[in-house]
């Protein structure tokens, strides 16, 4: 049996469980009724085959690689800015009880509006169609980011800042040393939150708009992901859309994922927890 | 609290329609807007006066209550058996997980081809995000109950169906709720974008042609009356969990002595 | 009537070879633990909560467990009350094997209720609903049978009025006396009391030491209590067991023959005070090793 802290070691002890084994069973059994689906013509969904099929085609074909870097560079704009504009109001707003008071309100206005809704007005506004849809990105991830970091300042606990106080600490050496790190947990689950949505918006964005300026390139797949599939569909071709659905799928996953391991390297003092 | 809003609207007033700055001239100002949605003859043709107004509310309120109670009613369950059944959890939770990470939207087209006609592809969008979120968070709220309730109830001699409904299914609740609130707002976002994509009727289609159609201020009313009926629905059914779950509120006003 | 300290006891024991019975005493809720070992994890390479203990609760009595915190003095609770597992060993009840070889976990029932720490009261029922809670999931009695009775614990409880309330709305230390009487409607032949007035402050604690002593008077129920509150322990207790630290085993059993029914004037009492300093000075002992070793309180 593998040694416990080797990488065979925990693909063996993954692997090695009635859990691993469920869950393949669960997908095979939820991919088979899919192709029967298919098959017998209960829907006119395409098949898992046939999907396969398209989506090994597609791996060889640059647009799809295009589209999957444009969606990718709206995304991170979008969800940078939220980040860079988001954490520092967020920890203003826990700070300063007047700026709270003022600011909030306004926030959570505008808060149950949809970011797609704003669509249309980000297209007006913005100079060109890149900036309106990594605007709208923006504002999907932003919401997340402030109300977790605000949630995440407030719940520090009072006793930190009362000890701080007493061992003569400033105003910047707590905000700096007891602020920044209580909320950084936060701050991480926020973004993972944060970029999940971002995803899930920057797909509807390029449908909505239409793919961007940058859609007549590359022919029917330019324009981003969300025009991907939007162009397959209106093309007809239906397991591209399949395929589009599940890059999206992937990406948005990955990317939690991947902010999700760098939260936990942020922050070591977790780990034992 | 309103010096908040006093300054949002002041700011976009001046850019507006004061100091007509480049990029924001093109939109409409605070005055212009709200002289259309409360006149009684306006020049795009919807206000408040406007019956169209109310049909496009009530048509995207319709789907929105569909698709959201559908998604509680198989949700809730499937979230309280996720958390219950380890063996449950380890077959059907792959699967759902697997499926998750697709965002409403990229269902558009798909759903399209699925179902017939206009109405059921929007619904359907709609109930997904709703389910997703519901699923989750009743899952988690199971998880989260503290175990000395469910222990306390075996030793009291409860058998496992009686701890369920009497401690498992309680003790979600608020974060059922939670998640519930959630799950009307994402019910929204989706809705929105599917209303923007496909279908007649609805405030994300108003929002979509009035954009098309240069009747910008028609546009923002859409966006105002879309943030104010998020809003009431989400208050709706937080305010319903606190009616279901006395014993909370009554906890809270007494400051959750522990 | 000696007042020594009983010391440390070798109970001869078979280990895996206990016979299934042992010779009844009479009363109810009599507790054998006999060569208990519990292992988290892995033989080699797991942590040795609990190791070889043996000592007797005996029936209608209170016991109480002290001891550095770590030790496995919740472990053997949670044994006792069908929580967890035991690696190895037996426990028994009235000559009844609750666990032991071919049977590592015990299933948690009414015969053995655990008052919990942080109080275990269902938040979503009424006081009253949840007094009544055990007879009526067990089918004993039907709602109205099972609200009178509760009804009934809770005037003779000194609880009166509070049926209708919610466990939020009302204080930690009346919350406490509830879950006994919640435990006591189902005439239990153990209850197990995990730190239950840990976190109040000191005076509500001793009303609360009060009333369980009132309690007990009227019950004669036994009552396997853990604590780190040494004077608590006196205090209650018929019997006191000083465990070691992890791997925990009792270090010394102590009698206090002092007499029931006690009351807090027992506190100033010369015997109280020996029992005390004993107590202070063999779980001292054990503290000092507990913080030497560096481990982390679980």
């Amino acid at each position: 049996m593998p040694a416990p802290g080797t990488l065979a070691g925990q693909i063996w002890r993954a692997t090695a469980g009635t859990k691993f084994w469920r869950g393949v069973v669960a997908t095979i059994v939820f991919l088979a009724l899919w192709e029967t689906a298919a098959r017998t013509g209960i829907s006119r969904i395409p098949a898992p085959s046939a999907v396969a099929v398209t989506f090994a085609d597609l791996m060889r074909d640059p647009g799809y690689w295009f589209s999957w870097y444009l969606s990718t560079r709206r995304v991170f704009a979008g969800f940078l800015a939220a980040m860079l504009i988001g954490i520092p109001l967020g920890l203003g707003m826990a700070v300063s009880r007047a700026f709270y008071g003022t600011v909030f309100p306004v926030f959570e206005v505008l808060r149950p509006i949809p970011p797609l809704a704003w669509v249309p007005a980000a297209i007006i506004f913005w100079p060109t169609q890149e900036l309106s849809i990594a605007f709208v990105t923006f504002l999907g991830a932003f919401y997340a980011v402030v109300i977790n970091v605000i949630g995440g300042a407030q719940a520090i606990d009072v006793r930190y800042y009362q000890a701080a106080r007493s061992m003569g600490s400033s105003g910047w050496d707590i905000f700096r040393r007891i602020i920044l790190p209580g909320t950084l947990p936060s701050i991480v689950v926020g973004a993972t939150v944060g970029i999940g949505i971002a995803w899930a918006v920057v797909v509807a964005a390029e449908m909505i708009s239409g793919g961007g300026s940058a859609g007549s390139m590359g022919g029917a797949k330019g324009g981003g992901l969300g025009f991907f599939i939007w162009n397959s569909y209106v093309g007809g071709s239906y397991t591209q859309i399949v395929v589009g659905m599940i890059s999206i799928g992937i990406a948005g996953y990955v990317s939690s994922a991947l902010l999700r391991k760098l939260g936990e390297l942020v922050t070591p003092w977790l780990r034992d927890m | 609290m309103l010096l908040g809003f006093a300054l949002f609207l002041a700011f976009w007033y001046l850019t507006v329609e004061v100091w007509k700055l480049p990029r924001f001239a093109q939109m409409p100002g605070p005055t212009t807007i709200i002289t259309e949605w409360l006149s009684s003859d306006p020049t795009y043709g919807l206000s408040i006066y406007s019956p169209e107004y109310y049909q496009h509310i009530w048509v995207s309120w319709r789907r929105v209550s569909i698709a959201f109670l559908l998604a509680t009613a198989t949700g809730v369950p499937l979230g309280l058996f996720l958390g219950w059944s380890q063996p449950f959890k380890e077959y059907v939770f792959p699967v759902f997980e697997l499926l998750r990470p697709i965002p409403p939207l990229a269902w558009v087209p798909l759903a399209i081809i699925m179902f017939q006609g206009s109405e059921t592809p929007i619904v359907f969008l709609t109930f997904l995000a709703s389910f997703y979120a519901t699923t989750l968070n009743t899952m988690l709220g199971v998880e989260s109950i503290d175990v000395s309730f469910i222990r306390a109830a075996y030793c009291l001699g409860a058998k496992r169906r009686q701890v369920f409904w009497h401690v498992v299914v309680p003790g979600a609740m608020p974060f059922i709720f939670t998640g519930l609130q959630i799950s009307v707002g994402v019910a929204w976002f989706s809705l929105v974008a599917g209303e923007m994509v496909s279908g007649q009727y609805g405030l994300g289609y108003l929002i979509n042609t009035s954009y098309t159609m240069v009747q910008y201020p028609t546009m923002v009313i859409g966006m105002i009356t879309l943030g104010i009926v998020g809003y009431a629905t989400s208050a709706a059914v937080r305010i319903f969990g606190n009616y279901l779950m006395q014993w909370r509120t009554r906890e809270l006003g007494m400051g959750g002595d522990k | 009537m000696s007042a020594e300290p009983v010391a440390t006891r070798e109970l001869a024991l078979a280990g895996a070879s206990a016979p299934a019975v042992l010779p009844q005493t009479g009363r109810k809720g009599e507790i054998r633990i006999a060569n208990v070992v519990k292992i988290y994890g892995s033989e080699a390479t797991g942590v040795r909560a609990v190791d070889n203990c043996t000592f007797d609760v005996p029936a209608g009595k209170i016991t109480v467990v002290v001891g550095p915190s770590g030790c496995g003095k919740t472990t053997l609770l949670n044994a006792i009350a069908g929580f967890h597992s035991i690696s190895s060993g037996t426990i028994h009840l009235d000559g009844a094997l609750l666990c032991g070889p071919g049977r590592p976990k015990a299933d948690p029932g009414p015969d053995r209720i655990v008052v919990f720490q942080n109080g275990a009261l269902f938040p979503w029922k009424t006081i009253i609903e949840n007094v009544a809670f055990g007879p009526m999931m067990q089918g004993r009695m039907n709602k109205k049978e099972a609200f009178e009775r509760a009804r009934a614990m809770l005037a003779e409880a000194g609880l009166r009025n509070l049926e209708d309330h919610y466990p939020g709305e009302i204080s930690s230390g009346m919350r406490r006396r509830v879950e006994i009487a919640r435990a006591l409607m189902n005439d239990p032949k153990v209850l197990l009391l995990d730190e239950p007035y840990r976190a109040l402050d000191s005076l509500t604690k001793s009303v609360m030491h009060e009333a369980l002593l009132e309690t007990f008077d009227r019950n004669q129920v036994t009552i396997f209590f853990i604590t780190h509150d040494l004077e608590e322990a006196i205090f209650l207790g018929h019997r006191v067991v000083i465990m070691t630290t992890r791997p925990c085993k009792p270090k010394k059993i102590l009698s206090v023959d002092i007499p029931h029914p006690r009351d807090y004037s027992v506190l100033t009492a010369k015997r109280f005070r020996e029992y005390l300093d004993e107590t202070v000075e063999a779980v001292h002992e054990e503290a000092l090793k507990a913080f030497a070793a560096g481990e982390r309180e679980r």
